[in-house]
Formats: structure tokens, C-alpha cells, sequence
């Protein structure tokens, strides 16, 4: 790839479960219909740690047994407790531990019994770093950031938590506020490609006809080479038709999440991150109807968002961490 | 636009300078196609890369903006060059783009031009070409012209010529102060009909010629005269475009008659079919070069990256090419992304075989100003048969 900067490489276990056809998973592995041949393969966690190690990223991942979180039942349990024997064997299958850094990944569904069950069981490994798994698959918002915010409770505070497949800015900002530290999403490129840029608002529509007269640049605020050059008319006129206006609002999202990322760094270094918290919030959400699921995230994180939620919305939110009834709320 | 005309060799090659908006470009040269005014694939940050004044010719359908931005919100963002982000280049407007707006000779009647587009056929009359023509502000754009295919009757190719004229000077009257106008020039395949046309066009006021409709069904051996019969008709001080002749015999036939300015599709096509350039441009490569027929396969001057004889090739496509892809990638990286359906693929191909080609360029121009373009062209032609 003539790549000098970081790399990580994941363990092929999502891509399988997630893009293939038939995916059978038992305690050696998972059996797969090969995307090249159809033939049947198994990828075993020795495997996939012999295959990363070949490709010789800077952070691997352990082979993990992924669930997806809307499944419900024993699987999950079962698919928790294979995880840990799989990391034993990933770990010990892994032959370049001094130039690559092996993560574990959390699983245990929506489970709080079993996410801790997990995390004990992958802190004792003593890992380079730890990935929140299974999360970012369509389950509710307000199960996705308890499970994250549990984790990073209990996680090691001197390694980093990386939440796999998240994703929205607006997650990104609240599971940054609740201790992540990294992210991965095919959010900012699939979405370039049906034609939708990522602005503070939330998104921009680009193959909306009104669009079509609009002179402006995507961002007004953004400095990226796209903004500077290109007005929406233009991009309209490409997108969805012309692998450039793919690659035009591609280049535009990566460079936003970049600069999400600095920004959420650089404020937290400068001691002003609940300002920015607010500042993004009231971007997006200028009426000041935030989701309550972010307003829960934001209190148990111990950032007062309170000047840009509309106040009903506040009054919800102190209603999770408080014993009042429906009741007492209203009298207050 | 200023033109003139600095070396000949023999035939009718030769060498000029073509000053067009800043920049100072060596003739014979290539215009980059575009799709909507940017390369297909080549993103504008890596335009950059490519030689430089060569690569800032950049051919400009119109008609590609008809697809979803209006003239008047071009107009409004101020032009071509305001609307790509592209200050140092220069842009030529035909309206034919030989790969997606393809001239509809049954359709074109006296009122306009016809063409097969993305979003339909599409009839054009002067006017609206001319206010495209307004609107988007090209450095040098061609005439509206009736391109016919060269299997039409005889009374279809004179009725082309004679619009072609008509609506040369209709075209004439609505032109932009800024901006210089090629006169197009018709014919079909009737050498007394493109003589005609070329004499009626030498007596405009233009500042070059657009030799048009060809590329559309004349073989390669018929071309030649065709191009002798338009050529001769023209004053030599003033540069001749052509559009349509792609492959690289196709260019040197077109130098040898006397044309300055090509567009062609090839570098297109070869991209999309995952091909790659890699006939030599060095003297000394081309005389060390040992081909054993069994060696490379059907055709020497490109290779399709897609074979899997490539998968582990870790060399550049060309040893010693400095174009992007070349300096960065091996084969063995773009087999794969074109395995994997990685637009990666199409980027690197385009700039490398834009570099290559632009190098092709460079050889010929080298070739005429030292005075062996003939003995050039037999040499290249014989080599690659």
C-alpha cells in the first residue's frame, strides 16, 4: 500500500458474519463460503492472528464470536465465553507481540452481567489495548451508550478503549465524553457515496434539487479542499453519477471526522470540553431538542449540557438518575 | 490565444507554441478529456502531479452541465475556472465528447445539432451552445457544427457542410469578447466536400480550426486524404484541432498531415479496461528492447493489470516512469484493487497513462524539431505492427 503511517487490521471475524452468506461458527472457528470460490473455509483464531500477523498491521485484533446485539437468548453468553478461550489462543498463536498490538474485544451483548464477566476476564490478559465489540448494529441508543459508558468504567484508564464500528459524529462525541479513545466507521465514505456530506448540522443532501442553484461551499466552515473549491451546484451535478463526486464528498467526510477528532482532543487538553460538547450539540440540535438518550450519556459523564437542551428535555433527563415518580417530575 | 509555428519536419509535422490563458503550451499537444469539466478518476489535488504545461489543456464538453447545473448558475459562480477550482489550466470547448456526447446526424435538422447524451438526445441550436459558451468562459472553443457519420448520402454531407458554415457564423456573431474561436470544419468522407468547407472556413475570422466529424466511421487508410484535402484549404500560422483519433498511429497520422491539437479517448478506455501503458519512451529502452513474441503476449505497447500474472509483480508498471503511480505503486497493489473493485485502480491508471501518453507527445515533438518525425513515425508504427 506504500503506507508510512499507522495501521490496524481487524480480525476478518465482522466482515464474515456481516457481508457473507453462511457463517457457522463453532469452538474451532468460523466456516464460511470462501467469496472467491464458494469453496468452504474455516477461519480459526490462530489463523486470522497468522494472517495479521503476515500483513503486519501496528494494532491487531483477536478473532472474537460476534452476536449481533438485536439477538437475544444463551448465544450471547455462549458467544461471550468463547471470546475469552479465543483470546488464550489468539494470544498464544501471536507471533510478533513486540511490533504489533494484539486488542481484545468486549462482548456480551446488552448484558451488563455478562460485558463485566467479559472485561474481567480480557483485563487479566494484560492486553495492549481493549475494543468495545458487538455495538453499532441497530440496537437502541440508549442500550449502545450504557454499554459503552460500563466499559470504560471498568476498562484499564491507562490503555486505550477503542468502540468498533462507531460512527456517527454524534456518537463519536458521546462515547468520547464517556472514555473512548478510537474509532472506526464506514459511515463518512458509504455516505459520500449515495451523494451526503457530513456538516455540523448533521447532514447535507447533495442530489436534493435544491441544490442545484446553491453557491455556497458544503461547510461554510470547513477548510478542507473540497470547501475551498467547489460549491453545492457543483457537487450536485456529480454526485451519484461521476466516481468524482464520490471522491470529492469522500474527501470532504474523512476530513471532517479528522477534524472532529482534533477538535475533541485539542479541546480536552485545553480543559474546555464541555464547551465543546456544547457547541456541537447546539449545531446540531438548534432547537435544543436533544435526544435523551445523549442528555443520559452526558450526565453520567459528568458534562452539564444543560444550556443547550430546551428545558422539558432537561427535566427528562434528571428523571433516569433520580427515585421520582412521573409525578413529582411534573410538580417540579 | 497566440500561435506560432516553430520548427517543420518533414510532411507536414510540425512544432509551434500555443500561448493560451497563462500558459505557454508546446504543440503538438493533448487535451486531457474531462467529465464535467474535472479528469474521470484523477482527483484535482493530484493534477498536480502530471507533467506540467502539458497536462493543462483540459477538453470541455458543454453539454456534460446540461445534467443537473444550469448555465445560469455557471455563470453566476463565474466560469469554468471558478466552478473546478482549476486556475492554472486552460479549457477547450467542443461540444462533441466522443465518449458520452455522441453527434445524432438523423436528428440534427437546420434549427440545431444533435446529440446523444446522459440525459437523452439532445438538440442544440446555436444560441444555446453559444450561451453555454458565455457562461462557462473556456480560453478557446470550437463552432457548433452538423458532425455526420462517413456512410451518409452525399446530399446529407454537402446540407452538413453548409450548416457547419451557417452556423460558424451565427456562432461568430453571439461570441464572448474573451475567448478564441476555432471555425469547424466538416466533410464527412468527400474530399471535394471538406475542401469546400475548409476553403469557405479559411475566410473567417477565427483564430484556429476544429477539424470535426471524423473519428465516426472513415477508416484509417481513407483518413489521410481527407485530412490533405482540410489542411491544404487552411492557413499554415493558424493551429488545427481534431477530436476523435485515439490510438497512437491514429495521433501520428494526424501530426503528419498537420494537426497541432488532439483529444482522444484512449487514455479513457484503457483505464476502464484496466490497462496500463508501458511502450518505451526512452531511445535507449527502445533499442535495448528484446521482445520475444512468447514473452509478452498479444500486444507489447499495454498490459492488462487484471491478469493474474501480475499478482505478484512488485514492479512499477513502467521501470523508471516518475509519474505518481510509478514512483508509489507496484503492479501487483493495482491488480488487486481492480480485483477487489477499488476506485483506486481507475486513479492510478489515469494518471499513469496519462504521464505515458503526454511522454508519447514529448517523443514526437522531439522527433519534429529534429527534423526525423517520418523516419519517427515509420519506426513506431513498424515496431508495434
Amino acid at each position: 500500500m506504500n503506507w508510512p503511517r499507522a495501521l490496524l487490521t481487524d480480525s476478518g471475524g465482522f466482515q464474515m458474519v456481516s457481508l457473507l452468506h453462511l457463517a457457522d461458527i463453532t469452538e474451532k472457528g468460523v466456516t464460511f463460503q470462501s467469496p472467491v470460490d464458494g469453496k468452504p473455509m474455516l477461519l480459526t483464531p490462530e489463523e486470522s492472528i497468522q494472517i495479521q500477523n503476515k500483513i503486519g498491521a501496528d494494532i491487531i485484533m483477536a478473532l472474537d464470536d460476534v452476536v449481533k446485539t438485536t439477538i437475544t437468548g444463551p448465544r450471547i453468553e455462549e458467544a461471550m465465553h468463547r471470546t475469552l478461550r479465543w483470546i488464550d489462543r489468539c494470544i498464544a498463536a501471536h507471533k510478533r507481540p513486540h511490533d504489533q498490538n494484539l486488542f481484545g474485544i468486549v462482548q456480551g451483548g446488552l448484558d451488563p452481567v455478562l460485558r463485566d464477566i467479559c472485561v474481567r476476564g480480557l483485563v487479566d490478559r494484560n492486553l495492549p489495548g481493549y475494543a468495545i465489540g458487538g455495538l453499532a448494529g441497530g440496537e437502541d441508543k440508549d442500550s449502545f451508550w450504557r454499554v459503552v459508558a460500563q466499559c470504560t468504567a471498568t476498562l484499564p484508564e491507562d490503555k486505550p478503549r477503542y468502540v468498533m464500528g462507531v460512527g456517527y459524529p454524534l456518537d463519536i462525541v458521546v462515547c468520547s465524553a464517556l472514555g473512548a479513545d478510537m474509532y472506526d466507521c464506514v459511515y463518512p465514505t458509504r455516505t459520500a457515496r449515495f451523494g451526503t456530506a457530513i456538516v455540523p448540522e448533521g447532514v447535507l443532501k447533495l442530489k436534493h434539487k435544491a441544490m442545484a442553484e446553491d453557491t455556497r461551499p458544503i461547510d461554510p466552515t470547513c477548510a478542507c479542499m473540497v470547501c475551498k473549491n467547489y460549491t453545492r451546484a457543483y457537487i450536485h451535478s456529480l454526485v451519484t453519477k461521476d466516481a468524482m463526486g464520490s471522491q470529492l464528498l469522500s474527501f470532504h467526510n474523512l476530513y471532517y471526522m479528522m477534524q472532529l477528532s482534533r477538535n475533541l482532543h485539542s479541546s480536552i487538553v485545553q480543559g474546555k470540553f464541555p464547551e465543546f460538547v456544547c457547541n456541537f450539540l447546539q449545531k446540531m440540535f438548534p432547537k435544543g431538542d436533544i435526544p435523551e438518550w445523549v442528555c443520559n450519556a452526558m450526565e453520567v459523564a459528568e458534562i452539564d449540557i444543560s444550556s443547550c437542551c430546551a428545558p422539558f428535555r432537561y427535566i427528562q433527563a434528571t428523571k433516569v438518575q433520580s427515585n421520582l415518580n412521573e409525578d413529582e417530575i411534573q410538580a417540579v | 490565444m497566440k500561435f506560432a509555428v516553430k520548427a517543420w519536419s518533414n510532411g507536414g509535422a510540425r512544432a509551434g507554441i500555443l500561448h493560451l490563458g497563462t500558459s505557454t503550451i508546446d504543440t503538438p499537444s493533448l487535451l486531457l478529456s474531462t467529465r464535467k469539466g474535472l479528469p474521470h478518476f484523477i482527483s484535482p489535488d493530484l493534477l498536480s502531479c502530471l507533467p506540467s504545461p502539458e497536462s493543462r489543456l483540459l477538453h470541455v464538453s458543454p453539454l456534460h452541465f446540461l445534467e443537473g447545473l444550469s448555465m445560469k448558475t455557471i455563470s453566476k459562480i463565474g466560469g469554468l475556472h471558478q466552478l473546478l477550482g482549476l486556475h492554472d489550466h486552460c479549457f477547450v470547448s467542443v461540444p462533441r465528447d466522443s465518449i458520452q456526447c455522441l453527434p445524432e446526424a438523423n436528428s440534427t435538422n437546420k434549427i440545431g445539432a444533435s446529440f446523444e447524451t446522459p440525459c437523452g438526445r439532445l438538440l442544440i441550436k446555436p444560441v444555446e451552445y453559444m450561451e453555454m459558451i458565455s457562461s462557462t468562459r473556456p480560453e478557446l472553443w470550437a463552432t457548433l457544427a452538423d458532425e455526420v457519420p462517413a456512410w451518409v448520402s452525399d446530399k446529407r454531407n454537402k446540407t452538413s457542410v453548409d450548416r457547419t458554415i451557417k452556423w460558424l457564423d451565427e456562432c461568430i456573431s453571439l461570441s464572448p469578447a474573451s475567448g478564441a474561436v476555432f471555425g469547424a470544419i466538416v466533410g464527412g468522407s468527400s474530399l471535394e466536400e471538406r475542401r469546400r468547407c475548409a476553403q469557405e472556413v479559411a475566410t473567417r475570422n477565427v483564430s484556429g480550426y476544429w477539424v470535426g466529424g471524423l473519428g465516426l466511421g472513415e477508416s484509417m487508410d481513407e483518413r489521410p486524404a481527407l485530412l490533405n484535402a482540410v489542411i491544404e484549404a487552411l492557413p499554415e500560422e493558424k493551429p488545427r484541432l481534431i477530436c476523435g483519433l485515439g490510438l497512437p498511429e491514429e495521433i501520428l497520422q494526424g501530426i503528419a498531415a498537420g494537426v497541432d491539437l488532439f483529444e482522444s479517448t484512449y487514455i479513457y478506455h484503457l483505464t476502464l479496461g484496466g490497462f496500463a501503458l508501458t511502450f518505451p519512451l526512452d531511445r535507449t529502452q527502445i533499442n535495448a528492447l528484446n521482445l520475444a513474441p512468447s514473452d509478452v503476449g498479444s500486444d507489447p505497447r499495454k498490459i492488462n493489470l487484471r491478469a493474474t500474472v501480475f499478482r505478484k509483480d512488485t514492479m512499477p508498471i513502467v521501470e523508471g516512469c516518475t509519474c505518481y503511480t510509478c514512483r508509489n505503486h507496484t503492479r501487483a497493489y493495482i491488480n488487486h484493487l481492480l480485483n477487489v473493485h477499488e476506485m483506486l485502480a481507475q486513479i492510478l491508471l489515469e494518471i499513469h497513462n496519462t504521464h505515458h501518453f503526454l511522454g508519447f507527445f514529448r517523443l514526437i515533438r522531439e522527433a519534429i524539431n529534429a527534423g526525423r518525425f517520418e523516419e519517427f513515425r515509420k519506426e513506431f508504427v513498424q515496431r508495434w505492427r
